[in-house]
């Protein structure tokens, strides 16, 4: 009886197995990247950048070249690297807190400058590394370590819709926000990624898949009822879908 | 090569292209702007890559990412900017990554002014950052020996894989001399096995990082990193001295104040009075030596800074007890004249014959 391999490792991740809390959608964002790089064969390439937050240690787990950067700064680390080895591929991963808050300044103008890099920026509106306060992307109500009464408008503010905003920038040339909270999406999330990367290969400019994750750990909900969320809160706050695609809006 | 007349910034800028840097991003920021405005002018005719960044953070990160390739790559600021810069210094040490970071100093603290001063002695030479760790400094006193230790800056940094501060201010930064820029010896950059630039023809991944998360780990990785520190102690001094064989006192300044001090020297030497002088030109790591082989001859020490007395501390180690050592300084950007230099000389030597 001949066996059929149905399913592999992709040679775009280490063997190193990963820290992520179970349940934690971490582990199959890390795993779109990786089987994106492999399929496009950039994985010699590549050199990517790890942020500050629960995906600090990505740089075990992505089989190429990684840089680890100071919080918040991974756009502007990938920024030198992009533009001293512009034939390269160059991705960032970063969180809500990394991106959306300390390292907001970076990612603006790295999207407004173009820079012919791919952000990876996963969403799950909390930090997870540091134990559950809120992040820029906690919804109205969302009870955190920082916002145990919930998060109220009149005193924290109001959420930040990363991907709205960024696609106002001229500079920009794919955003496209995606979730993992089923499997129709998690294919869209790799179909975004395998977007984003070749926007980046045919150089035109700043690219970035915003993808709608969970926390169950610091969420205090379990695996699957984390993935309910992710669907009655997170998507109806930040919706899915592209926002900017400069090709297809130059109708080529 | 003819000698040609230019500003200090400038200067430091041509240097740094002289000794093979392609990179340089930044922000501008006075008294130091010259700089960043020549890069963005000269980089891309020797096919490098000028970039001004959004923030002092941006722009040392981007430097950070850049020396990760491999390549030579600086940024420049001045005090408020710099502090800016620390946490990035303290990466590219943890991380070991080469670079070359200027810092033309004004008064401070706080934005302070854009007047010269050498009040950022403490900052640079002892850490700075968070974490153990020395950065390199050198502090030029003249526009040509700026040229000269722009390239040791650079050989140093790549020796050691350690980002290199050069310390100037702003009469340094502002001002023009003509200088010379002489061939360099042609060298093969050296090969960097440890560049992160895509795997292709080279092996295995590689990741530049300056986390452990084991203590045991983290505690090896700041012991090499002391072994380094302490090769750069034996390996890189530089000072120099001047007339201190017979001195009865001994006159230590760096950079602007030494230029200025050493005309108040020469005129305490016509006035009969046995002045020398002590020039650091590494302030980390500090010249120790020149202190041990004199302190126990000279009556006395006198340190001049454009500071409210940071350098002295060093001097005070140096000298051990053995000698007084008295401190004269102007602070805020005044820049401190030779007469009054001079009577400070003549006050601790015991007054001059008339």
């Amino acid at each position: 009886m001949s066996m059929k391999t149905v399913f592999e490792r992709t040679s775009g991740l280490t063997e190193t197995q990963t820290h992520y809390c179970p349940g934690c959608t971490h582990g199959i964002i890390h795993r779109m990247v990786g089987e994106v790089l492999e399929e496009m064969d950039i994985l010699e390439d590549t050199v990517g950048v790890a942020s500050v937050g629960c995906s600090v240690l990505s740089y075990e787990y992505f089989n190429c070249d990684m840089t680890q950067a100071a919080h918040g700064r991974a756009p502007a680390v990938a920024t030198g690297i992009k533009r001293v080895l512009p034939d390269r591929f160059v991705f960032t991963y970063q969180g809500d807190g990394d991106l959306a808050s300390i390292g907001i300044a970076e990612a603006v103008h790295a999207a407004a400058r173009g820079e012919n890099i791919t952000v990876i920026f996963v969403n799950n509106a909390i930090y997870g590394m540091t134990g559950g306060q809120m992040a820029p992307t906690t919804l109205i109500g969302q009870k955190t370590a920082t916002t145990p009464f919930g998060r109220n408008a009149a005193v924290q503010g109001l959420p930040i819709r990363v991907s709205e905003m960024l696609s106002t920038l001229d500079g920009t040339a794919y955003i496209e926000r995606v979730s993992t909270h089923d499997v129709p999406n998690i294919i869209r999330t790799k179909k975004a990624i395998r977007k984003a990367f070749e926007t980046q290969k045919q150089g035109h400019g700043f690219s970035m898949v915003e993808v709608l994750s969970s926390c169950p750990t610091n969420w205090g909900l379990d695996p699957s009822e984390s993935l309910d969320w992710i669907k009655d809160n997170m998507v109806p706050a930040y919706p899915l879908g592209v926002y900017k695609d400069s090709q297809k809006e130059a109708g080529q | 090569m003819a000698k040609v007349l230019m500003k200090g910034n400038e200067v430091i800028a041509e240097a740094a292209v002289h000794a093979g840097c392609k990179y340089f991003f930044g922000y501008p920021i006075t008294p130091q702007s010259e700089l960043v405005a020549y890069m963005a002018r000269r980089l891309p005719e020797v096919g490098g890559v000028f970039l001004q960044a959004e923030s002092e953070v941006a722009a040392i990160n981007m430097v950070y990412g850049a020396a990760g390739t491999g390549v030579r790559v600086m940024t420049s600021s001045s005090s408020p900017g710099f502090s800016l810069k620390q946490e990035g210094i303290s990466y590219l040490v943890g991380a070991e990554l080469p670079a070359l970071i200027v810092n033309v100093v004004r008064g401070g603290p706080g934005l302070g002014n854009i007047q010269p001063a050498q009040s950022d002695y403490f900052q640079v030479t002892k850490g700075g950052g968070h974490g153990d760790y020395y950065t390199p400094v050198l502090a030029p006193s003249t526009l040509q020996e700026i040229i000269d230790l722009t390239e040791a800056a650079f050989e140093i940094a790549d020796t050691y894989r350690t980002p290199v501060i050069l310390l100037g201010d702003g009469m340094l930064g502002q001002m023009m001399e003509p200088v010379e820029f002489k061939d360099l010896t042609e060298r093969e950059p050296g090969q960097k096995e440890w560049a992160t630039t895509g795997t292709r023809g080279d092996g295995k991944p590689r990741t530049i990082t300056s986390l452990d998360l084991n203590a045991d780990a983290l505690e090896k990785r700041n012991e090499h990193l002391q072994k380094k520190f302490a090769m750069i102690r034996q390996n890189e001094v530089r000072y120099e001295t001047y007339e201190t064989e017979d001195a009865d006192y001994i006159v230590t300044a760096y950079g602007t104040a030494a230029r200025i001090a050493m005309n108040a020297i020469q005129k305490a030497r016509k006035a009969g009075l046995k002045i020398g002088m002590i020039r650091p030109i590494t302030l980390w790591p500090f010249p120790e030596q020149p202190f041990i082989e004199t302190r126990d001859r000279v009556k006395g020490y006198l340190s001049v800074e454009m500071s409210a007395g940071q350098m002295v501390e060093d001097v005070r180690l140096a000298v051990d007890g053995r000698a007084p050592v008295s401190f004269f300084g102007r602070t805020g950007g005044v820049v401190p004249a030779q007469e009054e230099i001079y009577e400070q000389i003549v006050n601790i030597s015991g007054g001059v014959e008339v």
